[in-house]
């Protein structure tokens, strides 16, 4: 992408987005009866209005979101419509509960990584079972991803009543995992944990794959056309689906063990409040660049945290967050389109020239 | 308890459940049909659910689904203005749209009603017993001892299904789906078709969450739609885009649903009640990972056209 494009492409639309997306907020807020200026300065007081606020609250919620977005964009540069991110995830923080158990006692050298990869494993095989419906059945990722969210709703719901319930069997909760096996809190103090920097990490290190692997541009090429990729570019499409979908459930139930061994220290029922929902719309919003969702995760933890703060201050219902989010997929949606027809006349002179000095 | 009254009971209770369902799966595939699949079903739901909710107790239970139905179509005109009008991609644009709905109802619910926690009842519509008929043993209370919006529903599916057979509108919505170059061809505008199936498809998911509400619930819950808009789309590939199968996939789907019933009233304790909540789930990839192979989906199903 040269600059140019970069500038009306990439940043002038998220702009214009941002600022429509607020607007929009603000009719609704006048719309339900709320004060508009106290509920935006609640907002942004919960999202940035203290280091508090920025480490504890907005960052915080940036790893999750993070995780599950780098999820959703590796499916979707792969075109598959994952929107089963919420349920990987939970199935991840499962996973990691349930192998807490044998943990207890167990250096946290070993400890924490094996609770990670536990998650991390969980997710990609309940990514694979869509995957295998589709590769072997036919059936809908869209549709199986998200009846597969339910059943996992349900599946921590019974285990948080049954096997994985704490020994006093009074909540519907996981036992508490032993203050060894946390991740290591950043700053004192505050709740920074160590999965910001895995999550930096983790997504500079998927940008690489898919930039500058083989696998990773197989991923790219199907994703792009999978008819020329078969049959011009010789490659293995149900190969390249299938890896690509477990490394996407893999990232979703990283994520989930991310969250159980750093913020909740236990499983419970509504243990995601929709991080996997909400990482469709951050996915998009980074246009599905895995650096990108960096940015846009850390800005939609900023709108959860701020909305947090807008029901607490403000009396306005926090669920509005998820109309802001839906409105954020549909205004890229709708700005992409624009964008489309207004570029593709921008774009000639730009090509031709490029074409020019060659 | 007798073994007539538990099948009785169970009939009784999976018609009733499948009532909604047959709404919201008879509408999608109306909409199908015309090409276009719409994932923000699952909003036209929710959003057919709060507005019957709120309408019921100003004006009644008949206000209460004509408001449901309409908040169905506009939740489905946003739709439509996305896919239809900016020819966005279907799938993206109805994930957006059932979080939108999801999320404006729940602001909508909590701003009108409050979070007082005191349970909000709406009026209910009560059972028409159709005379004589439904005093039969086994089926008479589960076919014809039911509110009056379970037999629009049986009169619409087989309505629908000559509609689409033998009529001309029906036939210039099928072509629509199927070979949308020749439709253009024979003169048949394809965009108007398809905004009109997806607003149709709109209305009958707002009457699938007014039925929620005003036939069943009788109060308004959030999320109650509960993915139901999914398992809608399920029971069209199910029924195989035609309105009886989609009918008859709906009751397969009530009867899942009242397994749970059917258990407790015939002594099985031992089960977690999470696996029957989970069940419909569950049969909807049992269902679909069976569907394949008999492919019959429209041709152009979730593509873009004109």
């Amino acid at each position: 992408m040269n600059a140019r494009a970069f500038w009306y492409r990439g940043v002038a639309p998220l702009a214009a987005v941002l600022v429509a997306a607020l607007l929009l907020l603000s009719l609704l807020l006048l719309a339900t009866g709320h004060d508009v200026g106290p509920a935006l300065q609640a907002l942004v007081r919960g999202a940035f209005g203290s280091s508090y606020a920025i480490t504890s609250a907005t960052m915080v919620r940036m790893v999750p979101l993070g995780f599950a977005g780098l999820a959703v964009s590796l499916a979707f540069r792969a075109g598959i419509l994952n929107v089963g991110a919420e349920g990987q995830l939970l199935i991840g923080a499962a996973a990691a509960t349930a192998m807490a158990v044998p943990m207890a006692g167990v250096s946290p050298v070993i400890g924490i990584p094996v609770l990670l990869v536990a998650g991390a494993t969980a997710g990609a095989v309940w990514a694979g079972i869509a995957a295998l419906l589709r590769l072997r059945f036919g059936v809908l990722e869209v549709i199986s991803t998200i009846m597969l969210n339910f059943v996992a709703l349900y599946l921590t719901g019974w285990l948080v009543r049954g096997p994985l319930q704490e020994p006093t069997r009074i909540n519907p909760q996981s036992a508490s995992l032993p203050d060894a096996l946390h991740l290591p809190v950043l700053l004192d103090g505050t709740r920074l944990h160590a999965g910001v920097p895995l999550l930096v990490v983790v997504a500079v290190g998927v940008w690489w794959w898919l930039s500058h692997t083989a696998s990773g541009f197989r991923v790219r090429a199907v994703g792009a056309n999978a008819f020329a990729a078969q049959s011009a570019g010789g490659i293995a499409v149900s190969r390249t689906v299938f890896t690509a979908f477990l490394l996407s459930g893999l990232l979703a139930g990283l994520g989930g063990a991310v969250e159980y061994t750093g913020i909740t220290y236990a499983l419970y029922e509504n243990f995601s409040p929709g991080y996997g929902y909400t990482a469709i719309a951050v996915a998009l919003m980074a246009r599905l660049h895995p650096v990108g969702v960096l940015g846009t995760a850390l800005l939609f933890g900023a709108l959860e945290a701020g909305a947090n703060a807008m029901q607490r201050d403000a009396g306005v219902p926090s669920v509005v967050v998820s109309v802001v989010e839906a409105l954020l997929i549909l205004l890229v949606v709708a700005a992409d389109r624009v964008v489309d027809r207004v570029g593709d006349r921008v774009d000639t002179p730009v090509a031709a020239r490029a074409e020019a000095a060659t | 308890m007798s073994a007539l009254d538990i099948g009785t009971g169970f009939l009784e209770a999976t018609v009733r459940t499948a009532t909604p369902l047959a709404f919201a799966a008879l509408g999608e595939c109306i909409s199908e049909r015309a090409g276009v699949i719409n994932i923000g079903l699952e909003g036209s739901i929710i959003a057919g659910a709060l507005g019957a909710t709120v309408a019921a107790g100003v004006i009644g239970v008949g206000g209460g689904f004509a408001v449901g139905a309409l908040a169905g179509v506009a939740v489905a005109a946003v739709f439509a203005l996305f896919t239809v009008g900016l020819k966005a991609d279907q799938i993206i644009t109805g994930t957006a749209i059932t979080m939108f709905a999801l999320g404006l109802t729940g602001t909508l619910y909590r701003t009108i009603f409050g979070t007082s926690g005191v349970a909000l009842s709406t009026p209910t519509t009560g059972v028409v017993a159709i005379p004589g008929l439904s005093s039969l043993p086994l089926v008479g209370p589960g076919l014809f001892a039911q509110p009056l919006a379970t037999y629009v529903v049986m009169l619409l599916a087989p309505f629908l299904a000559w509609w689409l057979q033998r009529t001309h509108g029906g036939l210039a919505l099928r072509a629509i789906g199927e070979y949308p170059e020749a439709a253009v061809a024979a003169g048949i505008a394809p965009r108007r078709v398809q905004a009109l199936a997806v607003l149709f498809a709109g209305g009958m998911a707002g009457l699938a969450g007014a039925t929620l509400v005003l036939a069943q619930a009788g109060t308004f819950v959030e999320g109650m739609s509960a993915g139901r808009g999914f398992i809608a789309i399920a029971i069209v590939v199910l029924g195989r885009w035609r309105p009886l199968g989609v009918a008859a996939a709906a009751l397969l789907f009530g009867a899942a649903n009242s397994l749970q019933t059917l258990f407790q009233s015939m002594g099985f304790t031992g089960v977690p009640y999470q696996l029957f909540l989970a069940l419909p789930y569950v049969l909807t990839l049992l269902v679909l990972a069976g569907a394949s192979g008999r492919a019959a989906s429209p041709a152009a199903l979730g593509k873009r056209v004109g």
